[in-house]
Parts: structure tokens; C-alpha cells; sequence
């Protein structure tokens, strides 16, 4: 509980890795999905993925919360080998994710949906649930005010109690989004948090990942198409292309980088 | 060959033949799934109800070949029910409503079945000879024999249909992928009135066999939801796996009742035959032909 | 008009969670639950036997059923096995070893039911939808045969029938309508809240998470397999304890006829009709299921129709189909819709909001 007074001034950025993958590839059958692929997340950054489609962006944030399990290569969390842990023990270790085509439950209300991404922190047992009054209740109460803040936070008021199904995508995007937040994680994934969003939603979202990233000090890795959005909210940037990491650094860098331009940006020349 | 090696091969014939009957109910689901993935529990009741319109309509003295013509327009009529008052009005729902929707279906039709044709027994004769003979060492009911000549004339038609009419090659697109289908102009309503139409043929035939082998009666329906664990083992979308499933069910439950029966009491048929494709499941959770969409439903 | 709703919105999120948010609505209930416990003063003893009675038992089974299928996303047609299981554990204890009290009796019946629900339930961790629906069948035929065929199971009885011995609950003899009422009344009381407890808390959660989006459940870290087995088990309890009290208060005599698959079917029908995913769909499809026979039979003895017995069950048994197809199709949340719309209406009367 209490999220928004663990705030932490001015961005935590240090030069300690949190996530480093190294020479990972990822095959189905024939068909290599990723080859070699090496990077390092520094914590408190905002680091993005870009690339063309089909690029192995996906299967990249697939392998590293444990959704696939890489063919060959090791991926280490905050030290700790993780490639071949199943996605619940990594998620558990504070790492949470969203998705490309939106995995909400979607019968559930907002509250619901933002309750059971605290799901891990609630602890007493079927007994207890039963009798609710006492242990139950209190959990309850206190995961509750933990989420409202979250839906302060997101500005979800207006849709608290709609079952998430219905919302517009924009609205279930950011309810996904708050769903991640909502396990206090030290890491979240977010796969194309922005796509088919109007440009006013998207900078309402640049402006949540900033907020989350400064005020709660938690590192991202972000899928985008939109390279306006990509260049002004990353720290740094890897560019894969065909399974492999072509290029990696700042924005500035990545820009001026020839390699990027002719693969990715060929089209502009 | 000893008498007891032929008397396995007697039971083991003898649980093949009763594992058509089951093939042919399974082969029912397996055609509406195809085209329509609606999981129609109401096949066993279909057939009941195709057995007890067409022995009443015979006991009213009516003839045999005309009383099966008449049956048939029935199940036709009832594909068009299906379709303009349940399929068409269901079409966005969970695949577990459309279930519950066929259970609805299912006794729908066995309290009709019953209303209008009484409970009784009714006996069918459709002149099959019961006579028996012996090829090599092994007795060989007539009436089996015939019974599984029907069911590969009917395989074969099916295939045949399905391969080389224009219909067919309809209700093929359409199982493959219904938006491509209906971007080519067919039309999903039709097709769907005729695959259940043929599942409706379908049910007639297996009620023919089975109300020629046991008599036309309400249990028929309990007898249909043997073709159940078939449907577990064989896949909801393979004929192949429907009749491979049939045979393996009918064969194992038979075995197992007689070598292993007595010592559980005897009577073990009603619960083999989904040990069989539960436990089957657990070794090979792709199924018969890894066709089983266990992981995507 | 009845309903104040100008600053009458909870001011915590402790009365939030309150299971009867409003004044008035706990108004309405205090008046049912009195109206309830003085029932059996002038109900005649016909009502309290053929219809109260039933009702609730098989109310306590269909919420079983709903916990596992309308909020675990579980399909199951072997309710009316683990009944059985639960009717034949109590027998057995009760014939076998009198010196524990009846009620633990029950309650061990329902443990009894839900162990058996636990090691059904594997099949759930790999099937899905309809081919789970088939392999809960496999309990259903197995109990069937399984209490048909073992005759220690009532007692090596000649016949597969048994009578119920009478019992006493805390040394009062349950020999009136009136005291059977009572205790249903209280075991049912009982179940409902924990049910309803159960569902409003993180367990609840975690089954309609699975239900929902199965995948993205097990990547936040929710342990699938234990929500699906708890949903088995609880469920199972729910009706290994209805089995126990439909024989022993209900019936007086125990059969496995009387918990063949149509009773696993017609649990079904309650849920779906009641409302899926709803303790209150629970009550409310049990009633509506319960009444259609009684309204059928009235009906046509009213009008003196000269119709067999049996023609009045297959009619049943039409009538069931296509109320079980209108509700798929026109009404999937059930009867339970209807009345939350009702109740919405009420509260913000004279606005006119929602649908």
C-alpha cells in the first residue's frame, strides 16, 4: 500500500544492470525468431525496443518474463538467471508486463482488474476467506486503498466499477497498464502501450510512464512503432531487425546511426 | 488356434462392430463442429428422435422406404429450426453457451420424441438377416457385417460429398475459415442448414442400425453419449478420429468388461469408455491425430 | 420514493465491501429473514415438505455448482455424483459409528465430496470448455455404477434402497416440518455467507481471473491449478453437504436413482436460468425449476385435460429445453438480470437510468 509516498525525487538512474540478455536466440522449428541478441537494461531507465514488424520485438519481451524459453543465450534479472523460470516465479520477483492485444478480464471491473494485479500480495487463506470478517476484511480494505491510488493516479474514477470489457481501447490499455503498476513491480514490459491510441491519449500515456518511472523509480522496456514518442520518452533505444539487435543507444545515437537508417528508416531515403 | 485366442478375436470383433455405432454418432459432432463450432450435444437425442419418427411413422403401417423418406424432411425441417432460431442468434457467444444451448436442444427433443411417439419399445425390422457364419475359426454375425458395410458406404458418400460436389467444397471453406468464406459469397446461413441436414442423415442411419440392433427406445439416447469420450479421443474435427476413437472405445470397453469386468462387479461399460480417453489424454494431450484442440478452446 | 440515494454513498472502503450496501435494501432483508422464520408457524406442513424444503437443499447445490462454473469458468454435469458421495459418507458414518454428532456428519460428507471433486478435477488442469463438460460425465457414470454395484456402501442391504434412520441435532429429535425447516434453514444461512464471502474476496478473484483469460492469470503469478482444484473442492462441499441433507431430510431413504444425471442436469438448468456467476441466481433458478412441473401439473389438472403422467414429462422435459435455449440466447445472465434491473430502477427512481 501506500504507492505515492515511496516517491522518490529526481530519477534514480544508475549504471547497475537489472535485466541483461545475452546472445539469446529463440527458434520455432526452422525458422529463427531471434539469433544472438545481447542487451542490458540499467535500472531507472526508460529503454525501448524498435524495429520493423516481425523484427522479434514481441518474442524478445516473451523470452525475458518467461512466456518462451530461449533456445540458447541467458537472460539475468537483478543478477539472478531467469530463462528458464516459468512466468509466474518471474513475475514474483518483480517483473510485470503488458500485452500487444490487451489481456484484461474483461468481465471484471476496473477495481477488480487493478485488485488482481495485487493478487500475489494477499495472503490469508481459504478459512479466512470464508469468514472474511477480521484477516480478510483488513487485506481487503488495505490492497483497496493501495489500488485506489492507482486509479487516482491513471484518473480510471469514471470507470471504477465498469466491467473492463466494454471501456474504449484506449481506457483498457491504461487500466492494463495500472494493472502492472499495481504489483509494485521493479520492472514492467509494456508492448506497444500506445498503439491505436488518438495523439492526445498518447501523450496522456507518455506522460503516465514518465510520472511512474520518476515518482516510483521503476525501469521500463517499451515495444513502439510511434519514433516521435520513442525518441522523446527513452533514455536509450535497441533497434532489432530479422532476429537481431542492430543497433543499441541514445536516442541521438540511434538516430545518426547508419546501420538504423538503412534497415529501419531505409524507406526514407 | 486355441479356443482361447479365438475367443479373444470373438470379443475383440464383436467390441469393433459396437465401436462403428459409436463412429457413427461421433462422425454426427464431428460434422456440425466443422462447420459451425458449435459442440452439438444434442447428436444422441438426434438420433433417438430419427429412430423414433421413423419406427412410428413404419408402425403406422406406412412403408419402410417411404417412412425414411418422410424421417429425412423431418431432420431437414429441424436443420432449418436450428439454424433460424438458435445458430443465427447465437453466433457471438462462449463456445460454453452454444454447449448449453445443444443440451437445451438435446432435451427438447427427447421430451418431443416422447410425446408424440410414447415410450415403449417399438421393435424395427428392416430385414437385415441375423443369421451367423464362420470365417476361419471366428463366428461372424451377419447382421454386424452389414452394419459395418453401412457405416463405410456412409464414410465414403461423406468423403465423396465433401471432395468433389461444389457443396462440399462450401462447407470445406467454411471450416477452414468462416470470414474467407463469407468474403467469397458463401453463404454461412445455408451451409450451416445443410451440414445440419446431413448430420441429421447421419443421425436417421445410426438410428436405423442401433433401433434394428436393440430395439427403438428412449435409452437409445443414453447409448449416444458413449460417442462422447470418442469425441475426447478422436478430436472434434477429424472423421478419421471419430471412427479410429469409435473402434478403440468399442473394442477396449468390451475387453476390459470381459477379461477384467467381474472383478469390479461387472457392468463397467458405462464408465470404461471415459477412463479410456481421459487416461489417453494424459499420456498424449494432442490426441488420436494431434488434431485436439485441448490447449485453444 | 423508497430509496435515498443523495449523500448516502459509503464513506469507506470497509462499508464498501458490506454485502447489503444500502439501508433500504437491508431493510427488505431483515423483513425476508423475519418473514422466513416465522414461515413454518402458518405454512402448512405439505408446503414446508414438498417445496421449502427441496429448495433450499437443492439451492445449496446449485450454489456449488455456480462456484465452479459461473465463477471458475468450470463446466461440470457430475454434480449429482458428488451428492451421492456426500448422502452415501453421511450413511455410512451415521449407521456406522452413531457417537458423532449428525451435523459433523454432514460436514464430513461434504470433505468426503470435496477430496473426491479434488482428484476429479485434474482433468480441468489440460481440457477446456465442452471437453471438460464430457470428462466430468466420467464421474457421473462412475458413481452411478460405483454405488450401484458395492453393496457395503449401504450397509450390504438386500435392497439397493436404505431408510434413513431418525436423528437428533443437539439432543432435539428432527421428527416436524417445522424443525427440518429449521435446520435447512440454518445450514443454508450458513453456506450462502461463505460463499458470498468467499466470491468477494482475493479467492473469488483468482477463480474469475482463471474463468476470464486463463493465460494472462497464470503470467500475473496466479497459481491456475490450485485456483481450479480449490473451485473442484469447494463446489464438491457445497454438494456432498445438499447429497447428505436431500437424503436424510428430504427423502428419508437413500438410492443412487436419486442422484442420476438428470439431477445433474437439472443443477445445471438452475444456474443457467437463475443466473451464472451469481450466489442470488442460485436461489432464483432453484425455485423457477422447482415450480415448472408444480405450474405444469396445476395447470393441467385445472383445465382437466386429459393427459397422462408421462405426457406431462416429456412436456417437462420440452419445456426445460427451450427455456434453457431462450435463456442462452436472449437472456445469458439469467433471471438474476431481471431483477438487478428491476432493483436499479427502483433506486433511482424517478430518473430513469440504466437499461
Amino acid at each position: 500500500m501506500n504507492m505515492l509516498p515511496t516517491i522518490r525525487t529526481g530519477r534514480g538512474r544508475s549504471d547497475s544492470q537489472v535485466i541483461v540478455v545475452e546472445n539469446v536466440s529463440l527458434r520455432f522449428g526452422g525458422l529463427a525468431a531471434l539469433t544472438n541478441v545481447s542487451l542490458d537494461v540499467r535500472e531507472g531507465e526508460i529503454y525501448s525496443i524498435i524495429g520493423p514488424n516481425g523484427a522479434g520485438k514481441t518474442s524478445l519481451l516473451n523470452c525475458i518474463n518467461g512466456f518462451y524459453t530461449p533456445t540458447s543465450g541467458r537472460i539475468t534479472l537483478g543478477g539472478d538467471e531467469i530463462a528458464r523460470l516459468s512466468p509466474a516465479t518471474i513475475a514474483r520477483s518483480g517483473l510485470s508486463r503488458t500485452f500487444q492485444n490487451l489481456a484484461l478480464f474483461k468481465a471484471l471491473s476496473t477495481i477488480d482488474n487493478l485488485l488482481l494485479g495485487r493478487n500475489l500480495k494477499m495472503r490469508t487463506n481459504f478459512l479466512q476467506a470464508a469468514v472474511f470478517l477480521g484477516p480478510t476484511k483488513r487485506e481487503e480494505v488495505k490492497h483497496r486503498a493501495a489500488v485506489e491510488e492507482i486509479v487516482h493516479f491513471l484518473q480510471l474514477e469514471a470507470v471504477r466499477d465498469e466491467p473492463v470489457g466494454q471501456l474504449p481501447y484506449g481506457t483498457q490499455k491504461r487500466i492494463e497498464f495500472g494493472r502492472a503498476l499495481a504489483s509494485e513491480p521493479k520492472i514492467i514490459l509494456l508492448d506497444e502501450p500506445m498503439a491505436g491510441m488518438t495523439q492526445r491519449e498518447k501523450m496522456e500515456m507518455c506522460d503516465f510512464i514518465r510520472s511512474a518511472n520518476e515518482m516510483l523509480n521503476v525501469t521500463f522496456v517499451l515495444i513502439e512503432h510511434d519514433i516521435g514518442v520513442i525518441m522523446g520518452l527513452s533514455d536509450r533505444i535497441a533497434v532489432l531487425d530479422r532476429g537481431l539487435r542492430i543497433a543499441e543507444g541514445t536516442p541521438r545515437e540511434i538516430a545518426a546511426d547508419p546501420a538504423v537508417i538503412s534497415a529501419y528508416l531505409g524507406v526514407e531515403h | 488356434m486355441s479356443s482361447e485366442i479365438q475367443f479373444f478375436f470373438e470379443v475383440l470383433l464383436s467390441g469393433l462392430l459396437t465401436g462403428i455405432l459409436y463412429s457413427l454418432v461421433a462422425i454426427g459432432f464431428v460434422l456440425i463442429y466443422k462447420a459451425s463450432e458449435v459442440f452439438n450435444f444434442a447428436q444422441g437425442a438426434m438420433v433417438l428422435f430419427a429412430a423414433m419418427t421413423l419406427a412410428g411413422i413404419h408402425g403406422n403401417g406406412v412403408n419402410l422406404v417411404l417412412s425414411g423418406i418422410i424421417t429425412l424432411l423431418v431432420m431437414v425441417l429441424l436443420a432449418f429450426s436450428v439454424e433460424r432460431f438458435i445458430l443465427r442468434r447465437i453466433v457471438n457467444q462462449s463456445p460454453l453457451s452454444m454447449f448449453m444451448a445443444t443440451i437445451g436442444l438435446s432435451y427438447f427433443l427427447l421430451g418431443l420424441s416422447q410425446l408424440v411417439w410414447g415410450a415403449d419399445v417399438r421393435a424395427l425390422d428392416i430385414g437385415i438377416p441375423d443369421d451367423q457364419f464362420i470365417v476361419g475359426e471366428i463366428m461372424i454375425d451377419q447382421f454386424d457385417l452389414t452394419v459395418a458395410a453401412v457405416c463405410l458406404i456412409l464414410v465414403l458418400s461423406l468423403v465423396y460429398f465433401f471432395q468433389r460436389t461444389r457443396v462440399g467444397l462450401a462447407l470445406r471453406a467454411v471450416a477452414d475459415d468462416h470470414q474467407a468464406a463469407i468474403s467469397v459469397g458463401v453463404s454461412l446461413h445455408k451451409v450451416w442448414v445443410i451440414v445440419w441436414s446431413i448430420a441429421g442423415f447421419v443421425a436417421l442411419v445410426t438410428g436405423i442400425v442401433w433401433g434394428a440392433r436393440l430395439g427403438v427406445q428412449p435409452a437409445l439416447n443414453l447409448i449416444a453419449l458413449k460417442a462422447l469420450p470418442v469425441i475426447i479421443l478422436g478430436g472434434l474435427s477429424s472423421i478419421p478420429g471419430a471412427i479410429v476413437g469409435g473402434l478403440i472405445i468399442g473394442a477396449g470397453e468390451k475387453l476390459f468388461e470381459i477379461y477384467l469386468g467381474s472383478i469390479f462387479g461387472g457392468a463397467t461399460e458405462s464408465w470404461v469408455p471415459y477412463v479410456i480417453a481421459i487416461g489417453f489424454l494424459l499420456v498424449r494431450p494432442s490426441g488420436l491425430f494431434g488434431n485436439n484442440q485441448l490447449g485453444r478452446i | 420514493m423508497f430509496y435515498r440515494t443523495a449523500r448516502r454513498l459509503p464513506d469507506s472502503y470497509s462499508a464498501q465491501l458490506s454485502i447489503i450496501g444500502r439501508n433500504e435494501d437491508r431493510i427488505i432483508a431483515a423483513l425476508t429473514l423475519l418473514a422466513v422464520l416465522t414461515l413454518p408457524q402458518f405454512a402448512s406442513p405439505y408446503f414446508l415438505k414438498a417445496l421449502l424444503i427441496p429448495f433450499l437443499i437443492l439451492s445449496i447445490a446449485a450454489i456449488g455448482l455456480n462456484l465452479l462454473m459461473g465463477y471458475a469458468g468450470q463446466p461440470s454435469l457430475g454434480s449429482g455424483a458428488f451428492m451421492a458421495v456426500g448422502a452415501y459418507t453421511a450413511y455410512k458414518l451415521a449407521t456406522n459409528v452413531p457417537e458423532i454428532p449428525i451435523v459433523v456428519d454432514f460436514a464430513i460428507a461434504g470433505v468426503m465430496a470435496a477430496g473426491v471433486g479434488i482428484v476429479f478435477g485434474l482433468p480441468s488442469l489440460r481440457m477446456r470448455a465442452f471437453y471438460l463438460a464430457i470428462a466430468t460425465l466420467a464421474i457421473q457414470f462412475f458413481i452411478e455404477w460405483l454405488f450401484s454395484k458395492v453393496a457395503w456402501f449401504w450397509n450390504d442391504h438386500p435392497s439397493g434402497v436404505v431408510s434413513i434412520p431418525q436423528f437428533s441435532v443437539f439432543g432435539i429429535p428432527i421428527d416436524t416440518p417445522q424443525k427440518e425447516f429449521y435446520l435447512i434453514g440454518i445450514i443454508v444461512a450458513l453456506m450462502t455467507i461463505l460463499a458470498l464471502n468467499l466470491t468477494r474476496s482475493h479467492i473469488g478473484r483468482q477463480w474469475m481471473a482463471v474463468r476470464d483469460n486463463e493465460t494472462a492469470a497464470r503470467l500475473m503469478g496466479i497459481s491456475v491449478r490450485r485456483a481450479k482444484l480449490s473451485a473442484f473442492a469447494i463446489s464438491s462441499f457445497y454438494c456432498g453437504v445438499a447429497g447428505a441433507l436431500w437424503a436424510f431430510v428430504y427423502l428419508k431413504t437413500l438410492g443412487i436413482t436419486s442422484y442420476s444425471i438428470d439431477v445433474s442436469f437439472k443443477i445445471m438448468f438452475m444456474i443457467v436460468i437463475g443466473g451464472v456467476g451469481t450466489i442470488g441466481g442460485s436461489f432464483i433458478g432453484t425455485a423457477f425449476v422447482l415450480l415448472v412441473p408444480i405450474f405444469l401439473s396445476t395447470v393441467a389438472s385445472a383445465l382437466s385435460l386429459p393427459i397422462s403422467t408421462g405426457s406431462i414429462a416429456s412436456m417437462e422435459q420440452m419445456i426445460f429445453g427451450l427455456l434453457i435455449v431462450y435463456f442462452v440466447i436472449v437472456e445469458p445472465q439469467g433471471i438474476v438480470r431481471i431483477v438487478r434491473n428491476f432493483h436499479q430502477k427502483l433506486v433511482s427512481w424517478p430518473l430513469n437510468v440504466g437499461r
